[in-house]
C-alpha cells in the first residue's frame, strides 16, 4: 500500500444493523474508512464497540446492511484484517517467537526476529508468555498481527490492561509502526486521551449509533499539553457525559474504569 | 538447609526403628507382623530364586497393557465426543450410564467369562482406567478457551493445525490429570484382580504365601504394590513436567 492510495475507501459500512437475540446492539452504522486512516472508536461500556470491530473482522455476521471491504462484499473472515485483542490471547504453550509465527509458512517465519526487534522484544524470543509483563505480552500480540503485514489492523482495547506509563510507550510504538507500515488502523478504546493522541478521526458510539465523528488534525507526535489537544479531549468527554460537564472528575473516573477492567488477568 | 532436606525422613526412620526394636524384644509377635529385617531377607531370597522378578514383571505388564488399552480407548472416545457434538449425543449418555457400575463389582461375571486368564485382568484394568481418561479428555477439550480458538482462526489456523497447535495443548493439563488418576486405579484394580483371580503376579504371591503362613512375603507384596504405585506416579509427574513446561505451575 502506498501513499497515493489514500482517500480510497478500504471499508464501507452502510446501514449496518446487528442484533443478538432480538436486541439491537448496533442500530444504523454508516462508516467509510479510507486507506491509511487511524480511526479511534470510543463510547461507554456495552455500546457496541467490540461488536463493530468483530463485524469488520468477519467474526460476527451482520443482521442487515452492507459491508464492503476494498469494494467487495465481505463474506466470512476479513482477509485484509488482523486483530489485536484486549487480553492478548497468546498461546501459553508456545514460546514468544512461536506465538508470533502462528499460522505462518516456514519461509515467512524468517521475519520473526525482525518484527520482534521492531517491538523491542528481540531478547525475549525464547521465553514462555507466562513470564512476560502485561506490556510485553501486548507487544508480542502486536508483533503477531504485524508480521502478516495486514492492510487493516483492528485493535480492541489493546492497552486497557496496562499502566499509564506503559501505555504511553505503547502509543509511541503503535504510532511509529503505523507511520512506517502505512496500514489502516481502527482502535477501540475507553481512553479519550489515547484516542486523540493516536487517531486522525475519533468516532463516538452511543447506544449502537455513531453520534460524533471528529477529525483530529494535530501533527504527530502529539503533545498532550497542547491546548488544542485538551480542548478536543474535553469536547469528546462532554459529549459522552452529556450535561454534567465535570471534565476533570470524568477524566479520573474514566482512567479508573479502564485500569480496573484490567486486573483480572494478572 | 541440609537439615531441612532430612526432616521428612525422620518420622519414617524412627517408626521403622521402633518396629524392628519392638519385634526383637517380643512386644510385636512375628505371627501378627514380621519385622523389617525378616521382610528384607524374604525379598533377597525371592530375588535370588527369580520368583520376585517374575511376579513383579507379570504384574507390571498387566498394569501397562490394561492402562494402554483402557486409556487409549478412553482418550479416543474423549477426543471424538469433545470435538463433535454428534458423537457426544450418540455416545456420552451411554458412557455415563456404564460409569455408574463400579468396575470391581464385575469381578464375578468377569471370572465366569474369562476364568482366571490374562483377559480377566486386562478387562478389569482397562475398564477402570477408561473412565478417568475419557472424562478428563472430554472435559479438557470442551473447556478450551473459545477466545483462543477465535484468535487462532483470525491467524488462519483450522482443521488439523488448529487441533495440534491450540486444542490439544490446551486440553493436555486436564488429560494428564486423568492419566495420573487412572494410574492409581490401575494398581488398585490389579491388586483386587490378582488376589481373587490369578495364578501369577504379586497378588498371587501374597495369597500363596498366606496359605503357608509366610507373613513376611505377604507384607513384602504389599510393599511391592506401594512401590510400583509410587513409581508410576513419579513417572506421570515427570511426564507432566516435560509436557507442561509452559504452565505457570512449573515455572520458578
Ligand atoms: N455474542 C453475544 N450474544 C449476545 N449478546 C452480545 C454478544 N456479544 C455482545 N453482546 C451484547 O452486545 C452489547 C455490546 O457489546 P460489546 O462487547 O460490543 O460492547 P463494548 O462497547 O465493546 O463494551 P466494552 O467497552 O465493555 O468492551 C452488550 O450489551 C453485550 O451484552
Ligand atoms: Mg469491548
Amino acid at each position: 500500500m502506498t501513499k497515493d492510495h489514500k482517500n480510497e475507501p478500504i471499508l464501507q459500512l452502510d446501514n449496518i444493523v446487528k442484533s443478538f437475540d432480538g436486541k439491537e446492539v448496533l442500530k444504523k452504522i454508516d462508516l467509510h474508512v479510507n486507506k491509511g486512516d487511524f480511526i479511534a472508536v470510543v463510547g461507554k461500556s456495552g455500546c457496541g464497540k467490540s461488536t463493530l470491530l468483530r463485524i469488520i473482522a468477519g467474526l460476527e455476521e451482520i443482521s442487515s446492511g452492507s459491508l464492503l471491504v476494498d469494494g467487495t462484499e465481505l463474506k466470512g473472515r476479513n482477509q485484509l484484517a488482523k486483530m489485536m485483542f484486549q487480553d492478548g490471547r497468546l498461546l501459553p504453550w508456545k514460546k514468544v517467537s512461536d506465538n508470533v509465527g502462528l499460522g505462518l509458512k516456514s519461509e515467512e517465519k524468517k521475519q520473526i526476529p525482525t518484527i520482534l526487534k521492531q517491538v523491542g522484544l528481540a531478547e525475549r524470543a525464547n521465553v514462555w508468555p507466562a513470564v512476560l509483563s502485561g506490556g510485553q505480552k501486548q507487544r508480542v500480540a502486536l508483533a503477531r498481527a504485524l508480521i502478516h503485514d495486514p492492510e487493516l489492523l483492528l485493535l480492541d482495547e489493546p492497552l486497557g490492561a496496562l499502566d499509564a506509563l506503559t501505555r504511553m510507550e505503547m502509543h509511541e510504538l503503535i504510532e511509529d509502526l503505523w507511520k512506517e507500515k502505512q496500514f489502516t488502523a481502527i482502535l477501540v478504546t475507553h481512553d479519550v486521551e489515547e484516542a486523540v493522541a493516536l487517531a486522525n478521526r475519533v468516532i463516538l458510539i452511543e447506544e449502537g449509533e455513531i453520534v460524533m465523528d471528529l477529525p483530529v488534525h494535530l501533527p504527530y507526535p502529539r503533545q498532550r499539553d497542547n491546548p488544542l489537544f485538551s480542548s478536543l479531549v474535553s469536547q469528546i468527554l462532554n459529549r459522552i457525559m452529556g450535561k454534567k460537564r465535570k471534565v476533570e472528575a470524568n477524566l479520573t473516573t474514566l482512567a479508573k474504569t479502564s485500569t480496573s477492567a484490567s486486573v483480572r488477568r494478572a | 538447609m541440609k537439615f531441612k532436606r532430612l526432616l521428612p525422613w525422620i518420622v519414617p526412620i524412627v517408626l521403622l526403628g521402633s518396629w524392628q526394636l519392638f519385634s526383637s524384644i517380643g512386644w510385636i509377635s512375628n505371627r501378627v507382623l514380621p519385622n523389617p529385617i525378616d521382610i528384607f531377607t524374604a525379598a533377597v531370597e525371592l530375588t535370588k530364586s527369580g520368583q520376585l522378578v517374575a511376579d513383579v514383571w507379570i504384574s507390571t505388564q498387566r498394569a501397562f497393557w490394561g492402562f494402554v488399552v483402557g486409556g487409549g480407548i478412553g482418550f479416543l472416545l474423549g477426543l471424538a465426543n469433545g470435538l463433535s457434538k454428534t458423537a457426544e449425543s450418540l455416545l456420552d449418555s451411554s458412557i455415563q450410564m456404564i460409569r455408574n457400575i463400579p468396575h470391581l463389582a464385575l469381578i464375578p461375571i468377569v471370572i465366569l467369562w474369562f476364568g482366571i486368564e490374562e483377559e480377566a485382568k486386562l478387562f478389569l484394568v482397562a475398564l477402570g482406567t477408561f473412565f478417568p481418561i475419557y472424562l478428563n479428555t472430554f472435559h479438557g477439550i470442551r473447556s478450551v478457551d473459545k477466545s483462543l480458538i477465535e484468535m487462532a482462526n483470525v491467524y488462519g489456523l483450522k482443521g488439523l493445525s488448529l487441533f495440534l497447535e491450540v486444542i490439544f495443548p490446551a486440553a493436555l493439563p486436564s488429560i494428564l490429570v486423568g492419566v495420573r488418576f487412572a494410574l492409581g486405579i490401575t494398581w488398585v484394580t490389579l491388586i483386587v484382580a490378582e488376589t481373587i483371580a490369578s495364578n501369577s503376579g504379586i497378588g498371587y504371591m501374597a495369597m500363596n504365601a498366606r496359605e503357608f503362613m509366610q507373613l513376611d512375603v505377604v507384607v513384602l507384596s504389599i510393599i511391592l504394590y506401594a512401590l510400583l504405585g509410587k513409581l508410576s506416579d513419579i513417572t506421570a509427574k515427570l511426564v507432566e513436567k516435560r509436557f507442561l513446561k509452559w504452565h505457570p505451575t512449573y515455572q520458578k
